[in-house]
């Protein structure tokens, strides 16, 4: 997703776009019967595989579990004499708020989605401004290798953290052998090897974003802030980093949201402590088969995801105007 | 400089647990992290590994066909999005395509499972989980992102090349496949490229949608890597990413965008 | 005349709450070169969309050749449009591009590269014919638009800002090649164009359009030396303004009090208004003649001084500040060259003008 707004950020313009906002297109207008062929497939598909799916999901989570095939009670019933009975039950969402697992997952992932976002941004910044900063031969490339890990397994690059840092791992062996540490350290199965495995996965996510601000930024600016006095460091306190806010904030939502519902990370990297939500879903549906708890924590998440959302999507709508 | 450093840096921290990765397939020790020797003999046990041939196999045909069909269904959506200014419903049609972008894949995985489970109890199909349903799911959430991927190109496009068809003649029809189709072409190569690698690479979703007799790659990889460190799996990532580097570099040099007016 | 090529009928197109063509009537005959000139935004664009069928009015109807265009497509209708970007396929050759019409109908192999051939050679493109869009320079891409419109041989071409892409002096010699081919080919052109120089020096009649209307229909003789409105006279070429009121009816000319000269105006050729009407008079720059004594003419001068001055070559402008305070603009040709010889900043002089150069315009 990412990949492709630096792709139009390059490429901004068009020969001969002048009428294309107001004159609308000609092809789909006079074709009602076209329009009709073109939209439904996709339509319905997403209607169908989407849109459904998440109204069975609220729905189940609505219901009681039962031991059985499937193991929930369904929400409407035939009582006798033909009367359809609906029993709506928020005792899921009860559980989800008095046990304590379910509070502290839920606000942990947060912690860590947040941290990790920071950190990110932390490393993918001079990243950014660096490539950005490059010349024009190397630029591209630099970009390409960022890139390139993405297309790569997810999966292997998080596993491919498991052999560096347990404790007999790599990381350890350097550390003991430079003299650094004495022991061994516990990094695996921590909190810290979560961070460093979402850092690692999503740091093309939060690059590109900020190398498409940075890139695009009229360097002139700061021609004329050094023109007006100003030393390079103020410069680029008082006009670069500002003016690349909207794609700090694009970039470190691309890695907050995923990770908030990250799974795979936590289960390889994290510890039995390192408590996150979908760690807990997948726990509830597949250990528990506690259908309907496993359906209340999604939507849990979703409402959660709900805010850091609308502001990725204020922001993109604003990059794009 | 101290920015050539720091990209120094990023860039050692973005490649150096891949090329450890690469180096310990080749370790003739069974412990991951004494050094005992070059041997390629880890590769040796992959190939005579059926399961793990199998489950590439299937992820492989998976893959295949989740991108083709997501490339269709996400064109078709992206045209719907770009070209049809007003329609019913274009509000929830553009909400279905952004979320599954966001959507975290183990909500989409278990709420696609649950919708199977609903539809075999009404319906009776899909009767179980097999393929089949590992397909659907991946083509839902993959037309998203080749729809992203042909807006983006097809926005770009200029609207007076489809007027100028028409205006010599060109039926609608003919228009798009002839004009329209042609000059997105990279896009949809490249939404292509883009599902068949999230298809391929897909773990949670499949591990919830996926049924007796249907593992994929990586639920193979994912149970045997829960249980820790193994060179054989070393030998299973290096090929991974060595398939895949020669892939996009190839796709790379393939679809560069030629120079247009 | 004969029935014309296009009648566009009260036709009005809005989109949304804008309104970019307001009842608009207009007939366009057969084999003329005909310009749409207006600023951008007057619906021009607009209009030459309907013809071609891109845009269907909101309301009116529009006939090419005797038939109602209502709700016939742009692929089926008898005209072809060369678009402002040129709209060049970029993954078809030269040739492609030319024939690309033709093969919609359908046309036998031999003929369409017969055709083809024939149309590269109109526009001296023969050698180009395998290259593609990427390759060619901006005229040869403008050529190569022109080539594929006018292939099918349609009954009017729609040229949108045919000549904007290019830069100023290839511009300039494609003005001529264009009305060339236009002999040539004996197909009405219908052109848009926010350039006035382009629409004078091009066409046979200028509809000049204002918010969605037209102003004048006329040819170029018409729109400059005769415009019916102040917006006219204004839009094409400078035009020298005083407000009066109409005092006289002589033979043959109507006299104009106006406060601000020492003599009545006099106009030639002026429609019947009443005494007491208030009028402005127009004067274009070139009709005034500057003298350093004093006129025997009772009616057409006034006293003022030179302000300023610009040499451009074959001509002088010269801006001259009247008691009034209002400013003159008058231009000389410069037929020989003398030092000191013309008009210099702060000079006195009298600057008048006959009456068949003056227009009335009804305020």
């Amino acid at each position: 997703m990412t990949a492709i707004k630096v792709e139009s950020a390059s490429r901004r313009s068009s020969p001969g776009g002048r009428d294309q906002g107001r004159k609308g297109p000609a092809i789909g207008r006079r074709l009602p019967g076209g329009r009709f062929l073109v939209g439904l497939p996709p339509y319905l598909w997403l209607g169908l595989f989407f849109a459904l799916p998440f109204l069975i999901v609220l729905k189940i989570s609505l219901a009681e579990t039962q031991i059985g095939i499937p193991p929930y009670k369904p929400l409407l019933d035939w009582a006798q004499a033909g009367v359809l009975e609906l029993r709506l039950n928020l005792g899921n969402y009860r559980t989800l708020f008095s046990d304590d697992l379910y509070v502290i997952a839920y606000l942990n992932s947060l912690k860590i989605a947040a941290v990790s976002t920071v950190l990110c941004l932390l490393v993918g910044y001079p990243m950014a401004y660096g490539i950005a900063r490059s010349s024009d031969r190397h630029r591209n490339a630099l970009l390409m290798l960022v890139v390139l890990p993405f297309w790569t397994s997810f999966l292997i690059r998080v596993y491919a953290w498991m052999g560096i840092l347990k404790t007999e791992g790599l990381l350890n062996a350097f550390l003991l052998w430079i003299g650094v540490i004495l022991q061994p350290l516990q990094i695996l199965e921590t909190d810290l090897a979560v961070y460093i495995g979402i850092v690692y996965s999503y740091l093309p996510f939060m690059v590109l974003p900020l190398y498409a601000t940075l890139e695009k930024m009229d360097r002139s600016l700061l021609e004329a802030a050094a023109d007006l006095g100003c030393r390079p460091f103020r410069a680029f306190l008082s006009v670069t980093l500002p003016l690349s806010i909207p794609g700090m904030v694009a970039g470190s939502m691309l890695v907050f949201i995923p990770a908030v519902g990250e799974f795979v990370i936590p289960d390889l990297l994290g510890g039995p402590d390192t408590l996150m939500i979908a760690k807990i879903l997948w726990s509830e549906f597949f250990d528990n088969r506690d259908w309907p708890v496993a359906s209340a924590i999604a939507v849990a998440m979703l409402v959660a995801l709900v805010a850091p959302i609308m502001i990725f999507q204020h922001f993109q709508r604003r990059a794009t105007e | 400089m101290i920015l050539p450093l720091l990209l120094a840096l990023g860039y050692a921290f973005l490649y150096l647990p891949i090329v450890l990765l690469v180096i310990y397939s080749f370790n003739a020790s069974r412990l991951v992290t004494v050094w005992g020797g070059l041997s390629t003999k880890w590769y040796g046990v992959l190939v005579q590994d059926a399961k793990i041939l199998d489950a590439a196999w299937l992820s492989l045909k998976v893959a295949i066909i989740t991108a083709s069909a997501a490339t269709v269904l996400g064109t078709l959506a992206a045209v719907v999005l770009v070209r049809f200014r007003r329609f019913p419903g274009r509000t929830l049609f553009s909400g279905m395509i952004a979320a599954p972008l966001v959507m975290p894949e183990i909500i989409t995985g278990l709420a696609m499972l649950l919708l199977f489970i609903a539809m075999e109890q009404a319906i009776g199909w899909p009767a179980g989980r097999s393929m089949t349903t590992i397909v659907i799911a991946h083509i839902t959430f993959c037309l998203s992102f080749v729809t992203v991927v042909v807006q983006s190109r097809l926005v770009q496009m200029d609207i007076s090349l489809e007027e100028a068809a028409l205006d010599l003649g060109a039926r609608p029809a003919k228009v798009f496949f002839v004009i329209t189709l042609p000059l997105i072409a990279p896009a949809l190569a490249a939404g292509w490229l883009l599902a068949f690698t999230l298809s391929i690479d897909d773990v949670v979703i499949s591990a919830f949608v996926t049924g007796p007799g249907a593992t994929t790659l990586p639920i193979v990889i994912f149970s045997k890597v829960r249980l820790g460190v193994s060179p054989e799996i070393n030998a299973l990532a290096t090929v991974v990413i060595v398939v895949v580097s020669l892939a996009i570099v190839a796709a790379g040099r393939f679809l560069r965008p030629r120079r247009q007016d | 005349m004969a029935e014309p090529i296009i009648s566009i009928d009260a036709v009005s197109k809005s989109f949304g709450s804008f309104t970019a063509v307001s009842g608009l009537t207009l007939a366009i005959h057969r084999g003329e070169f005909f310009s749409l000139l207006g600023a951008s935004g007057c619906g021009k664009t607009t209009l030459l969309r309907m013809l071609a069928g891109l845009e269907q009015p909101s309301d009116g109807r529009i006939l090419i050749d005797g038939t109602d265009m209502t709700g016939v497509p742009p692929y089926l209708r008898p005209v072809n449009m060369m678009f402002q970007s040129y709209a060049l396929f970029p993954h078809m050759t030269v040739e492609q591009n030319v024939a690309f019409g033709l093969k919609q109908e359908n046309w036998p192999k031999a003929r369409i590269r017969d055709k083809v051939a024939e149309m590269l050679d109109l526009v001296q493109m023969a050698p180009f014919a395998r290259r593609r869009p990427a390759q060619l320079s901006g005229g040869q891409r403008q050529r190569v638009a022109l080539a594929r419109s006018l292939a099918k041989e349609p009954k009017v071409l729609l040229l949108d800002e045919p000549l904007a892409a290019l830069d100023k002096k290839l511009r300039e010699q494609t003005r001529l090649e264009l009305v060339k081919i236009q002999h040539r080919v004996g197909i009405t052109f219908v052109m848009v164009t926010h350039d006035q120089e382009e629409a004078m020096t091009m066409s046979s009649r200028i509809a000049v359009m204002k918010a969605g209307a037209i102003e004048q229909v006329g040819t170029p003789v018409d729109v400059y030396e005769y415009p019916t409105s102040i917006f006219v006279a204004d839009f094409i070429g400078t035009a020298n303004m005083f407000e009066g009121v109409v005092s006289r009816h002589q033979p043959s000319q109507v006299a104009v009090a106006c406060p601000e000269l020492e003599r009545e105006l006099a106009v030639a050729n002026a429609p019947p208004l009443p005494v007491g009407a208030p009028v402005k008079v127009m004067v274009r720059p070139e009709k005034l003649v500057l003298s350093r004594g004093e006129p025997q003419a009772q009616f057409n001068w006034v006293r003022g001084k030179v302000a300023d001055t610009a040499y451009l070559g074959g001509l002088s402008t010269y801006h001259i500040e009247l008691a009034s305070g209002r400013n003159l603009q008058a231009t000389q040709a410069n037929l020989k060259h003398v030092d000191g010889g013309g008009p210099s900043p702060g000079d006195e002089l009298f600057v008048a003008w006959h009456p068949a150069n003056a227009v009335i315009l009804v305020q």
